[in-house]
């Protein structure tokens, strides 16, 4: 029998709804593989996930058979397919603590919209992932439970946030996972792990149910190996949802189509742009190797390439590093010790068991950014940080907008580096932000970009970014299957656990 | 921008303070050390010459959303207080908010 776990979603889903083989089949055969290769937080292994929930996995792969088995059509195009869930969105059947202590062991009373749509599609959830405390991380070392480990290398982080999700494909544990995007949760991780990771237009996906990091800037978004699985999975989580008032009211860009046009690898009449502020100085020679190797393929596929020049995304990081920590300091503000999650009963008043709670609760980074934010806030500095980031912002929008006028995509590598050693940067702040140099204009003008594999730098695989304007997901897809119809999969080591 | 203050350990505790953190004194030591050095890294904005230009707090333009004022369903009682720390007929149970003095 094939090994159903090295297969694809769109393979294992046609093999699924033809009764080739069932649901259950596939969903066990998955978490088996977790059971063999993800250990624990103290043991050897991946640890990509927080969660597993065989029963309940089982309990929906079963549901789909049977309704195949009398003939029903499939709820969606990926019904019965698994996928990792990143542990920042509500599960009403599962914990949700968004790898933080002050949320331990918590049962949500409702699900995210996005859970619902899985659901509703007939998606086997198998468990959730592990990520940075509260999504602030490029390394996944910030989650309260213990690091990641990339299936690459067992020594070196997956990238972060969402390195339980992105570690989770690459060791073959799911064919599919969510992520959310923030500053590049999805894309670094994605570089990091050699998948494929997809940050939709802001608002493209329900943020309702999602965690929130910074609410401006939070994006969920899809998962996978290859572009297909990535795009097939855009569309059964993407779309308008009236509880989630920054959701756009548009329909879902044809994502699927687009893959499906890509793979025949003819990009003839199209320009891609590449960022003359990206890609130089500070990043890995190895990196910059594979980016001009696939500038080499993406003109073998008739693109046109031209230099686009946006001045202001050298200001990028510290507009993020302002903006986000002054909403974190706001959003962060419900864990309170009142309604819901850790409480610690030092002091005798509200105020004293709050300020006792969230010292226990929340690690390192998340008071960093907390009091970051405070501090950008605050009357006599917010204009000078907070307002003047807010005014960046505007002309990062407008490099984009003048970007995309010359060129239908823009491409650079998605990180700077490849992963590096577990510990590395984990006492250093600073060095550790660096990582999202490249990916933070994409969340701060709201726009769309994703990681494709572009190749391995000293045996660990680098990240070609593509960016699209704002619901311009058909294009960027588009590109992204015309490359990856030109290199053989990367494929990891197998994991010693 | 440039010659901007020193973030001082006093004030970082200040900080902390108002964001309702009961941080440690080895906190304290190394956060305002780390937080200088970022502080320092984001003033970059500064450089950037953006008179007049607008702010921008959401990345897409919004107006407000209106939905129809209906009832939905919405969280029972008991779903509400799953998660509480501690409740009491049907509702949450806090610690003493005001103080003796108010």
């Amino acid at each position: 029998m094939t090994d159903l776990i090295r297969l694809s979603a769109a393979e294992l889903a046609e093999k699924i709804h033809s009764r080739e083989v069932s649901a259950v089949e596939v969903a066990q055969a998955h978490l088996d593989r977790i059971e063999a290769v993800d250990g624990s937080a103290d043991g050897p292994g991946v640890h990509a996930f927080l969660h597993v929930a065989s029963e309940a996995a089982l309990e929906s792969a079963s549901l789909v058979d049977a309704s195949l088995a009398v003939g029903t059509a499939p709820a969606s195009p990926l019904a019965g397919v698994p996928l990792a869930l990143k542990d920042v969105f509500t599960t009403i059947d599962m914990p949700t603590t968004a790898g933080s202590k002050i949320l331990e062991g918590w049962r949500p009373p409702y699900d995210a919209t996005l859970t619902a749509r899985l659901r509703a599609a007939g998606v086997t959830i198998l468990g959730k992932t592990n990520m940075d405390e509260f999504a602030m991380g490029s390394s996944t070392e910030y989650s309260a439970y213990g690091a990641t480990h990339n299936p690459w290398d067992l020594t070196r982080v997956p990238g972060g946030s969402g390195g339980g999700s992105a570690a989770a494909l690459a060791a073959f544990e799911a064919p599919l996972s969510i992520g959310t995007d923030t500053g590049g949760s999805i894309r670094q991780p994605a570089a990091f792990t050699g998948t494929v990771g997809v940050k939709p237009t802001y608002g493209g996906v329900s943020r309702y149910g999602l965690i929130a990091c910074a609410s401006s800037l939070d994006q969920g978004g899809p998962c996978a190996r290859t572009v297909l699985d990535a795009a097939l999975l855009h569309e059964v989580i993407g779309g308008h949802d009236p509880l989630d008032s920054t959701s756009i009211d548009a329909p879902v860009p044809a994502v699927v189509a687009a893959a499906r046009e890509g793979a025949n690898g003819d990009l003839s009449g199209l320009r891609v742009g590449v960022v003359r502020e990206m890609g130089g100085e500070g990043y890995q020679p190895g990196v910059r190797a594979s980016f001009d190797g696939a500038l080499r393929q993406l003109e073998k596929l008739g693109a046109e390439i031209v230099e686009v020049s946006c001045p202001h995304f050298e200001y990028g990081l510290a507009a993020y590093y302002l903006i986000l920590p002054s909403e974190v300091s706001s959003n962060l503000a419900r864990f309170d010790a009142m309604r819901y999650g850790l409480r610690v009963d030092e002091g005798a008043s509200a105020e004293a068991v709050m300020a006792a709670t969230r010292e226990a609760g929340f690690g390192p980074e998340v008071k960093r950014r907390i009091i970051l934010g405070t501090y950008a806030l605050s009357s006599g500095y917010y204009d000078a940080y907070y307002g003047q980031a807010q005014k960046v912002r505007t002309l990062i929008s407008r490099d984009f907008a003048a970007a995309f006028a010359q060129a239908d995509v823009l491409v650079s590598p998605t990180t700077p580096t490849t992963a590096f050693p577990i510990g590395d940067k984990v006492d250093d702040p600073l060095a550790m932000y660096l990582n999202d140099l490249a990916t933070i204009p994409t969340n701060l003008a709201g726009t769309a970009g994703m990681s494709v594999p572009s190749g391995l730098a000293d045996g660990l695989p680098v990240g070609l970014q593509i960016m699209a304007p704002a619901l311009g997901e058909a294009v960027m897809y588009r590109v992204a299957a015309a490359y990856e119809s030109t290199r053989e999969p990367l494929v990891a080591p197998e994991v010693k656990a | 921008m440039s010659s901007r203050d020193q973030i001082s350990r006093d004030e970082v505790a200040h900080l902390a303070k108002l964001s309702r953190l009961a941080v440690t004194d080895a906190e304290l030591d190394l956060f305002a050390g780390q937080l200088d050095v970022i502080l320092g890294a984001v003033a970059r904005v500064g450089e950037v010459a953006a008179d007049d230009i607008p702010p921008t707090s959401h990345a897409v333009p919004l107006q407000n959303v209106f939905r129809p004022d209906e009832l939905r369903p919405g969280l029972s009682q008991e779903q509400a207080l799953s998660g509480a720390p501690a409740s009491e007929d049907g509702r949450f149970r806090v610690p003493q908010i005001l103080g003796e003095e108010q």
